[in-house]
């Protein structure tokens, strides 16, 4: 399909949803545009940190960039910088117009998305710089922390004004995600920090806070945002209402209730007390209730509906993030049995399941969100269809390959572990050529980062034309045609 | 509606003030007593760090050691960590007490740490080892840490402070570029004392159950 019609852009007219995002233009797209640049930051300190491990002497022998400094600052960039920006975007788009509500305090929530950048970029610095506090996701210096956390208030003040000034006679299951983040969030980061780096907890105990926050700020920030986002997305695509309203309710707090406990499992075989492990063994095995009925809801609704994957670029990202969903879910209860840890605890399957989640489940939720607002947030339409395809498959097939991967190379590492007679250095040896193709993969999402962003770019542009259509999968889109017409019509206009 | 409102968020906030109490509050709670035992010789374990190793620890922490290398035993008969020598008991709660924080960690691209002290007395190998890693164990993938070491060739000058005893002679066939003497700096040395205190081999009683 060929379509080079083009419109007057119609920006500005009264229309309910167009006000909405309208006020949300600036704020949502600063943030989203935060979180591509964060993206695209993790992405290069995790091939870096990749690379180091088949080939230790790459970009060896500089302190700051050593694999213990470089490898922190890509999780962290990745979790805070891409993850809380991309969230928070998201966050302030899907409960305005949920709430059919304008967004509240533009200017402060500018300001926050601004500080908490700054936050970002001093943590990493600092922890490049050896300032480490050396507690896992929380290794940003404790002078970094405010700047992340004080913006995230704007963000809950916000949140809720929207909710309790909204227009909308009833909720959706999207908000109860949304307000949820919002309570859980800030208390998960303050309970953290004074358990470990201001010293409320030492030893033992502060392993077990340390392990809640660090399973909980994937499972209670990343998680419920990106269900939020499939909630919303896949029957507003596809047109068709959720599956089920009694089985959301249900998976909603089944999963408010499990995943709470689920991260000691991070520290089975530790010297802990079995309750702290098997506390959380019962937390993980019981997240099988909300991923099913998640997956239920967000499954039978795109029931009937697959066709629309061949052109909604939108659907398209959310169908692969609400189907790996429900698999790395899977994987993840079932990781944290003792019999399965005893082998995969301390190996790379680690690794290749946190990629699972992160880069099959959460980013394509969040790029997602991003095809289809940021039209609507800027009035212009994607430049190109064969840049979003590239993004796709690069997302899919280098998530595919990374945790593939990594999940074998974790089998045999662990099984060889276990076994006394395989000396160390054979493990090593064993393990380099999937680090290797660790880094392919790392390459190929760098390579999907690249086409969005470029298409990203574009489209923040303002531009006096635009084409008439959506862009979909198979639309053959002109850009340099578009841009040619804008320079004839500004000539005119001299 | 408004009581629904209510509902919903006291309901969130309920869910995390459960797991705050259960997995924040109560394993303070539980572990907060637990005191150092009395040795034989009237010393006793463990012991909180100071001087060099407490130094050495931060060095442990800001080059992220963590990532590659836990520092805890698991039981017999779950793994094969005693098995493979990396420590002789699983260690438990009371051999944590002065850590903070902590440094359990939850990868092995390297070998367990929690007793390299007495795997590995020498700080002669420790130097090399973190000076290369190619020097003592052929194939590993961890990074050089050339940067804690001041390089010598023959016939240099110690650096300033530097006794003797520090110096380090590098094995003939693995010198490059001439180098034939490391000095360890500050902060290598400090690595060096605080890996070669890492013992969790006292055998407490509770870790025999």
């Amino acid at each position: 399909m060929s379509d080079t019609a083009l419109e007057l852009n119609p920006q500005g007219e009264a229309v309910s949803r167009i006000e909405v995002d309208q006020s949300a233009e600036w704020v949502v797209t600063i943030y989203w545009a935060s979180s591509l640049f964060w993206l695209l930051m993790a992405t290069l300190a995790g091939l870096i940190s990749s690379a180091k491990l088949h080939s230790p002497d790459f970009l060896g022998g500089m302190e700051w960039l050593t694999f213990g400094r470089i490898r922190p600052v890509h999780w962290d960039t990745a979790i805070y910088g891409f993850g809380g920006t991309a969230a928070s975007g998201t966050l302030l788009w899907l409960q305005a117009r949920l709430c059919q509500t304008r967004i509240p305090f533009p200017k402060l929530l500018i300001a926050g998305g601004i500080i908490f950048n700054v936050g970002v970029l001093l943590g990493s610095i600092g922890v490049l710089m050896g300032q480490s506090t050396g507690v896992e996701t929380l290794e940003f210096p404790l002078y970094a922390m405010p700047l992340l956390v004080i913006p995230y208030v704007f963000i809950v003040i916000a949140n809720f004004r929207m909710y309790f000034t909204r227009r909308s006679s009833h909720t959706y299951v999207s908000q109860w995600y949304l307000m949820a983040v919002t309570i859980w969030f800030p208390i998960l980061v303050v309970a953290a920090e004074a358990s470990t780096n201001l010293g409320a907890v030492d030893g033992v105990a502060q392993a077990v806070a340390n392990w809640w926050y660090g399973h909980n700020v994937v499972g209670l920030f990343a998680t419920p945002t990106a269900i939020a986002a499939a909630y919303y997305l896949i029957p507003k695509v596809i047109g068709k209402p959720i599956h089920s309203y009694h089985l959301s309710l249900l998976g909603f707090w089944s999963n408010a209730i499990f995943y709470n406990w689920a991260g000691t499992h991070h520290l089975t075989g530790g010297p802990l007390p079995a309750w702290t492990i098997t506390v959380g063994v019962v937390g993980s095995m019981m997240m099988f209730i909300p991923v099913i009925t998640i997956g239920i809801n967000h499954h039978m609704t795109m029931l009937g509906s697959f066709h629309l994957l061949k052109t909604s670029p939108t659907l398209r990202f959310a169908v692969m993030g609400s189907m790996v969903y429900t698999l790395a879910s899977f994987q993840g209860s079932l990781e944290s049995l003792r019999s399965h840890q005893e082998i995969t605890h301390f190996t790379h399957y680690t690794i290749g399941h946190v990629h699972f989640g992160m880069y099959g489940f959460f980013a394509p939720l969040m790029f997602a969100m991003m095809y289809y607002a940021m039209p609507r947030l800027t009035g212009n339409e994607w430049s190109s269809a064969r840049l979003i395809r590239i993004h796709f498959w690069c997302t899919l097939f280098g998530t595919a390959l990374y945790a593939g991967a990594m999940c074998w190379a974790g089998i045999r590492q662990g099984q060889m572990m276990n076994d006394p007679a395989i000396p160390f250095l054979n493990i090593v040896a064993f393990t380099k050529p999937y680090l290797w193709l660790r880094t392919i993969a790392g390459l190929i999402l760098f390579s999907g980062t690249i086409a969005f962003l470029i298409n990203f770019i574009r489209i923040v542009q303002p531009h006096k034309l635009r084409f008439v259509t959506p862009t979909l999968l198979n639309t053959e889109r002109d850009y340099k045609m578009l841009l040619k017409k804008e320079s004839e019509l500004k000539h005119n206009d001299k | 509606m408004t009581s629904r409102n209510i509902g919903l968020a006291l309901g969130i906030f309920l869910t995390i003030a459960a797991s705050v109490t259960g997995l924040v509050i109560v394993p303070n709670w539980q572990f907060r007593e637990l005191q150092p035992v009395k040795k034989a010789d009237g010393t006793q374990y463990p012991v909180p760090y100071f001087g060099e190793q407490l130094k050495g620890r931060g060095v442990y922490i800001d080059q992220g050691c963590i990532y590659c290398h836990t520092q805890q035993i698991r039981m017999k008969g779950y793994g094969a960590d005693i098995r493979r020598n990396w420590g002789t008991r699983r260690s438990v709660p009371r051999d944590y007490i002065f850590e903070k924080p902590h440094q359990l960690g939850t990868q092995r691209t390297g070998p367990d740490l929690a007793s390299i002290g007495s795997r590995q007395p020498s700080a002669v190998w420790h130097a090399l080892h973190l000076y290369n890693p190619q020097i003592t164990s052929p194939g590993s993938t961890m990074p050089r840490f050339n940067y804690l070491f001041t390089e010598m060739k023959d016939g240099d000058a110690l650096p300033a402070g530097a006794f003797p005893a520090d110096v380090v002679k590098i094995p003939a066939p693995l010198q490059t570029n001439g180098i034939t003497q490391l000095v360890p700096n500050d902060r290598g040395k400090a690595l060096i004392e605080y890996l070669r205190g890492l013992n969790k081999t006292f055998p407490l009683p509770e870790a025999a159950q």
